[in-house]
Order: C-alpha cells, then structure tokens, then sequence
C-alpha cells in the first residue's frame, strides 16, 4: 500500500492533532472533538454533494448513531465504544439501504426535501417516546475501551478526542481513495450530466445509492462519536435545522479536498462559541450572511482559497 | 360518532392552516421555480407584525374589537410587501438563473438572516394578541365546542383559494402568468415582462405567507422560531399536492390536516409521524406529486 502525499499529510496532521491533545485545555479538546465527530457528518453530505444531491436530512443519521451508541449502554448493556459505535454505523447502514431505496430516485430539491422529511419522522417519532426521554433526550451511559474504563471527566473528554481523530483519519484517507479512483469520478460525472453516464453503461442509481449508503455510516460515526463526547443525545439531533448546519458547513468548506469538511466545521464551531457568546441574537444572521457570501464570492468554498495559487500558476 | 366529528373538524381547521401557509409557497415555486425556504420566515414576521400591531391597539385605545381584524389583515398586507419587494430586488434578482437546488441554499441563508432580523426587531420575549380569537366565541356542536375564529379561518382560506384560482384561470394577468410558467423563455419571446411578473408573483407569495402569520397570530403566542416549525409543514403540503399546483396545494392541506386529526384523536404518538408519513407514501407512488408535471429528461 503506496500513500501518496496527501494521506501523509492528512496522518502528520493526525498525529499533531493526537499529541496536541496532551498539552490542550479541556474546553478546547471539546471544541475540537464536536467539530471533528461533526466534519465527519459533513463528509457525508459532501459525498452526496459531489454526485449532485444536497442532503437536507443528514442529521437522521447523525441521530441514529447518536442514539443507537446511547441506547446500546443504556439499554442492551453495550458499554464498549468502539462496539457501540460500530453498532450505531451498522443501524445507520440498514436504515439507508431501505430508505436509499426511494431516495436514490429523486434528484435536486426532490431529494433535499424527502431526505428532510425522512428525519423529521425520526424527530417526530424520538419527540413522542417517553422511554426515550421526550424532547430532552437522555444521557450517554459511562463507556470503556476494550475493557478499560477511562476516568470521568478529562480523561473520557481525551479518549474521545482520540477516537474522534483516529476515525477521522480513517474516513479522510478511505474517502481520498475513494474520489481518486475511478468509481470516484464518475461521481462528479453523475453531477455533470447523469444521462451519458448512463449511455456510457455504468447505472447513477447504483452509484448514488451506494454514496447514500456509506455516507449513512460515515455520519452515524459522527452522531456516535458527538454522543460519546457530550454524553447527552436529544431530538434535536434529527431535526431539520441541525442537517441545514451540515449543509452550511459543507458549503463552507468545498468540494475540492477531503480536508476541507474538517477545516471548516473547525472554523464553524470556533466562530459559533464566540458569536453565542458575544452577539447571541446575530449569531445565525452572521451565518446567514457568511453563506450569501460563500455562495456569491467563494463558489468552491473556503479550500479555493488554499488552492488557488495552484490554478493561478497553471494558469 | 362524536370523535369521527371531532376529527373532521379539526382536520379542517387545521388544513385550511395548512392550505394558507402552503399557498405562497407553491405559488413561488411554480411560477419562479424557487422553493422557499424563508417562506416560514414570512409567516413569522407577519405573525410578529400582526401580534404587536393587535396587541398595541387593546393596550392603548378601547376602541370596537372589529378595528383589530383589520389591523390584523392591514399588518399582514403592509409586512408582506415591504419585506417581499426588499428580498426580491435586493437579493433574489441578482440570483436568478441559477440551479434550483442552489436557491434553495440562498432562501435558507435568508431564513436565517431573518430568523434573527426579527429577534433584533421584536426581542425574543413572546407576543400575545388573543383578543381577536376570544371575541368571536364558540360554538356547540353536540359535545364538541369550536371556537368561531377557527371556523372563520375555514371561510378565509378556502376564499382565498378560489380567489386564487379565479386570478390566475380568469384574468389576464393570470393568463400572462401561466404563460410564465407554462415556457419562460417563449413568454419573454412574447412581449411577456417576466421580471415583472417576478417580483408581483414574489410580493404575492410573502403577502400569502405574512397573512397566514397575522391570521394564526391570535391562536398563538408568537415566539422566535415559530417560521421554523411551519415551513417544513408547508413542504410536506405542496410537495404532497404537486410543486407549484394551487389545487395541490388543497388537496395536500386536506390530506395532511385529516391525518394528523385522525392521528392526534386516535393514536396521539404518531402526530407528526403522520405527516411526513403520508409525504413518503405520496411521494413513492407519485415522485412530481399529485398534481405535478412530469418533465421530461434533458440530456
């Protein structure tokens, strides 16, 4: 197995991220943790972006894998992480084969708005489970690690961490992969123009609804790992202003680099802890504005940024 | 017997409420191929603009309560077309010709510069303006009591629906405006002013969604976020009935508001379920909904 320079690059930056964890106040471990189990939702989204559907119902799976990791330890008695996770992804996959089904059906707003309607049911359903806590959700059982359990506190708030950046490198280099190779870029030809990928014998409804399915498990990942962190699932996870966050930040960051997801969901929750604090009643207008703005001046997201002196040479 | 009644009834109501929210939205959308993600935003600002207009009008003067039904209309009218010219010249219109799904993406950044426009404006402290509702009374029905403003609000929106209809099947304009609709580009080739069109279409679809704020306003207390709550309830309506279908747009409410009747009289947990429930069901059989086009593909 060759690593090119990019996935040299994206381990170094994962092992920084790792030993930066040991020195690094608490608050800003949590910052990063939620941003990066958030980045990972992101990617999903993006996966779909690069094939040409928005998503606007990401967060259903994002709140399967929050929720399925919850209920594991608090119900079935699954109180190893890496167990409970893998459980979350693989609800997460099942539920998406079925619904990828129908889904992969529809293009465009067709696609946003039934993907929305699929997690407001699972929003409406969790709203009215007393079990489940209702509204406020329920908190996160205690987890351990392969039998070990790290200290309240600091030292799950780390471990966490950890996890969060060793999966994220993970996905980072298997979605790399992923979009250098072949299958990858008929994505971007399925966004251009479906019908000739179809002339050309290969069928966009098998390709998008295997991008639905493992973008599901990419995001439960992240849902799985949020709950992990917070120790705290609710409803919310599922409702449809939370997948318009994804959304947000995937727009932000572009399609252009798999890097780019985790950079901007890292400049998203920076901006947002600051905006709440300070400007609490302009902080969504401040978000609003930052999207016209990308939209109107940033088409490919903040990574145009990094690369266009690149272009600029060949150019 | 009684709860079947009880069902219709409140099915009814609440898809009139439905029909009144969702006809700005597929108005939009089928004339200038926008799905409005600020529509919920419109019926909020009216729903604000109403509220504390009515609300001022009790506090201050004790004047004849039939003034604040006029206030309530007059604040929607005047709210929804400040707030529908501004947002069609000034932002919608350097937008145009862009793929559907990308302004889909810019309504919901105007969502969300409104959402916290209004809570400069109107604080975040809710707003009450129930006089309007307790005036008119109730009414008994066997066992059941309605109230007579819920009851109005039936009259208005299916109104409002034909007067809708008679518009656009029976005047000019209406014509023009299914000509738009029908081939743009022919229409424009045609003499049609399209741009004009645009923004009296827009100013109509904000008017529709602030009217349906101001009409709700006297039922509710208005908080922030309540434009969020509605417009994924206007969604499941009209793309029930068909994107851009008035008729749809009925036919939607009606389905969608005798659901979540039947729901919340018989099976109380599956209230929002159903809804989005009978989306999904419409949606498998019938992708364009049910009084949608087909398009054909285009290579």
């Amino acid at each position: 197995m060759r690593l090119d320079k990019t996935e040299i690059s994206l381990g170094l930056v994962a092992l920084a991220c790792v030993l930066f964890g040991f020195v690094s106040p608490g608050w800003l471990i949590f910052l990063l943790t939620i941003a990066l189990a958030k980045a990972l939702v992101v990617q999903g989204v993006v996966m779909q972006m690069r094939s040409g559907l928005v998503s606007f119902g990401q967060g259903l799976f994002y709140c399967i894998g929050g929720y399925t990791v919850g209920m594991g330890g608090q119900f079935f008695g699954i109180h190893d992480a890496i167990a409970a996770l893998s459980l979350g992804m693989f609800v997460a996959i099942v539920v998406a084969m079925l619904l990828g089904l129908l889904l992969t059906r529809y293009r465009e707003i067709f696609f946003a708005m039934l993907s929305l309607a699929f997690s407001m049911i699972l929003f409406g359903i969790l709203v009215k489970s007393q079990e489940l806590g209702s509204t406020d959700g329920f908190n996160v059982h205690d987890w351990t690690l392969f039998g070990w359990a790290p200290e309240a506190g600091a030292g799950s708030q780390h471990t966490v961490f950890t996890m969060t950046v060793v999966s994220g490198l993970i996905v980072a280099v298997l979605i790399h992969r992923y979009t250098k190779a072949g299958i990858g870029v008929i994505c971007e030809a399925v966004r251009e123009n479906e019908v000739r990928v179809e002339y050309l014998g290969l069928s966009p409804r098998w390709l998008l609804y295997g991008n639905y399915v493992a973008a599901a498990a990419v995001s439960a990942l992240g849902g799985g790992l949020t709950a992990l962190a917070t120790g705290h699932v609710d409803p919310e996870m599922a409702y449809w202003t939370t997948s318009g966050e994804f959304v947000f930040i995937a727009l932000l960051g572009g399609l252009g680099h798999v890097a780019a997801p985790f950079i901007a969901a890292i400049v998203f929750s920076f901006v947002r802890t600051y905006a709440i604090e300070f400007v609490p009643h302009t902080w969504q207008m401040i978000l609003g504005f930052t999207l016209l703005a990308v939209i109107i001046f940033l088409p490919k997201g903040l990574w145009s940024l990094v690369s266009r002196e690149k272009t600029g040479e060949r150019a | 017997m009684t709860s079947l009644l009880a069902v219709l009834i409140d099915g009814s109501i609440y898809a009139s409420w439905l029909f009144l929210v969702a006809a700005g939205l597929t108005v939009i959308y089928g004339v200038m191929r926008i799905l409005n993600m600020a529509h919920g935003s419109f019926y909020a600002i009216g729903a604000y603009s109403a509220a504390s207009l009515v609300g001022w009008y009790f506090n201050n003067g004790m004047g004849p309560a039939w003034v604040s039904y006029l206030l309530l209309v007059g604040a929607a009218l005047v709210a929804g077309l400040i707030v529908g010219v501004i947002v069609e010249r000034g932002l919608l219109r350097l937008m145009y010709g862009r793929d559907e799904i990308l302004m889909v993406i810019i309504t919901y950044a105007l969502l969300l510069i409104l959402e916290d426009g209004m809570k400069i404006v109107w604080g975040v402290s809710p707003y009450f303006a129930y006089q309007p509702y307790s005036e008119l009374g109730r009414t008994s029905l066997g066992l059941l009591k309605v109230s007579n403003y819920d009851v109005a609000l039936v009259g208005v929106s299916a109104l409002l629906g034909l007067g809708l209809w008679a518009w656009l099947e029976r005047t000019n304009q209406g014509k023009v405006l299914r000509a738009v609709i029908h081939d743009r580009e022919i229409a424009v080739a045609m003499g049609v002013n399209v741009k004009l069109m645009f923004t009296i279409t827009f100013v109509l679809g904000t008017t529709l969604g602030a009217l349906a704020g101001a009409l709700t306003a006297p039922a509710i207390s208005v908080v922030p976020g309540i434009g969020i709550e509605v417009i994924v309830l206007a969604f499941a309506v009209v793309v029930i009935g068909g994107l851009g279908s008035i008729g749809g747009a009925a036919v939607g409410a009606l389905l969608v508001g005798l659901s979540r009747a039947a729901a919340v009289h018989y099976a109380p947990e599956f209230e929002l379920f159903v809804i989005y429930g009978v989306m999904s069901l419409v949606l498998a059989f019938r992708p364009e909904g049910l009084f949608g086009r087909t398009l054909a593909r285009k290579i």
